[in-house]
């Protein structure tokens, strides 16, 4: 076999240049994911394994418990007049956070059409009902911070309800709330026009590559599908 | 550092251009599949049913994320394979998890209830 770069590398640094050098060099796995795409899917991959293992300490707290476990349809009920709904509020967090998906996808699409003002809008969209959802979920937080649910109890069941909780919905607003704060930065950047600018920058390595606004919603999307399986499993089980 | 493969990436995912039409009606579907497993506990729906529709619903809207909006479906399959199946480990540690918070329910119900016989009665199975 001839190694058909062999001919032309280039010197190889040393030291901590060395190392940015080698993992940035020619050697491809992923040969239609570029560096940043490849390199946010494994980030996704470790985040994934991350929410699977409080999922699962949730799972084995609530089956090892003997206590019954307060039922999540009557906990996050919400009264609209007379009538109790159960689980409204979730319903809708999970509507706006499938919106924003769908915003978040046509904002893709257009970056790739170089169409600038209306990746812009709908990237600050996508994170106006981020911001939306992380709102909603302050509310949930505090009233059931106001009915007594603590991380060490509350008043309907097994102990280990509020702990798992605050956990795991803590866990995925604060990634929702990074996820808005990135979103801005970028919509911001894309409303200047600095992906069209030609001007190399870490997002941005030639004038038209409007990849990092996928890269970004890569991320965005991964939120909502944690999202799914918050929903089915804390709520709806 | 080269920019020889940067930019041919750069071609290959012009290709990621989709019809806006299929956002949208990937959206529709989420918006329905949400607002099914909403209905779920809406309708107090109780046991396998519950269970079984529960799990269904999120699958198909897992996947309609992950294919669709992530483009998932378009990319090749070593990048598939590397992202999908590690998470296959997780499942293992669920089945593993499982079992073990199953005997600390029972440890509890012969060692902590304080009522031996309760303890005895409800070793035979339990949900």
């Amino acid at each position: 076999m001839t190694d058909a770069t062999a001919h032309r590398s280039p010197p190889r640094p040393n030291g901590l240049e060395g190392v940015a050098a080698d993992w940035a060099s020619d050697q491809r796995a992923f040969k239609t994911a570029s560096w940043g795409k490849a390199m946010m899917w494994i980030f996704l991959l470790s985040d994934t394994f991350v929410f699977a293992i409080f999922l699962i300490s949730y799972m084995s707290a609530r089956s090892s418990t003997e206590v019954e476990w307060p039922n999540a349809s009557e906990v996050f009920a919400l009264h609209v007049g007379q009538t109790e709904l159960p689980l409204l509020l979730i319903a809708i967090m999970t509507f706006v956070l499938i919106s924003s998906s769908g915003t978040m996808a046509m904002a893709v699409n257009f970056a790739y059409a170089r169409n600038r003002r209306r990746t812009a809008q709908l990237m600050f969209a996508t994170a106006a009902l981020g911001a939306l959802f992380v709102g909603m979920q302050a509310f949930e937080w505090t009233k059931l911070i106001s009915e007594g649910v603590r991380p060490w109890g509350n008043p309907w069941g097994a102990e280990q309800f509020g702990a798992t909780f605050f956990m795991i919905t803590g866990f995925h607003g604060t990634h929702v709330s990074f996820g808005v704060l990135f979103l801005l930065i970028v919509a911001n950047k894309v409303r200047k026009g600095e992906f069209d600018s030609g001007r190399r920058t870490w997002l941005c390595r030639e004038k038209g590559d409007y990849e990092a606004v996928e890269i970004m919603g890569l991320y965005w999307h991964f939120v909502d599908l944690v999202w799914v399986f918050i929903f089915a499993f804390f709520y709806l089980w | 550092m080269t920019h020889a493969a940067a930019s041919d990436t750069h071609a290959s995912h012009e290709g990621q251009a989709h019809p806006i039409r299929l956002y949208l009606t990937c959206w529709g579907f989420l918006f329905v599949l949400s607002a099914a497993s909403y209905m779920v506990d809406y309708a107090q729906l109780q046991g396998a049913l519950r269970w079984s529709l529960i799990l269904i619903f999120m699958v198909l809207k897992a996947g309609l994320i992950v294919a669709v909006f992530m483009h998932m479906a378009w990319e090749r399959l070593a990048l598939v394979y590397a992202i999908l199946l590690p998470p296959l480990a997780a499942l293992v540690f669920m089945g593993i998890m499982l079992a073990e918070s199953d005997y600390t329910l029972q440890s509890r119900a012969t060692y902590l209830s304080g009522d031996p016989e309760l303890a005895v009665a409800r070793e035979g199975g339990h949900e």
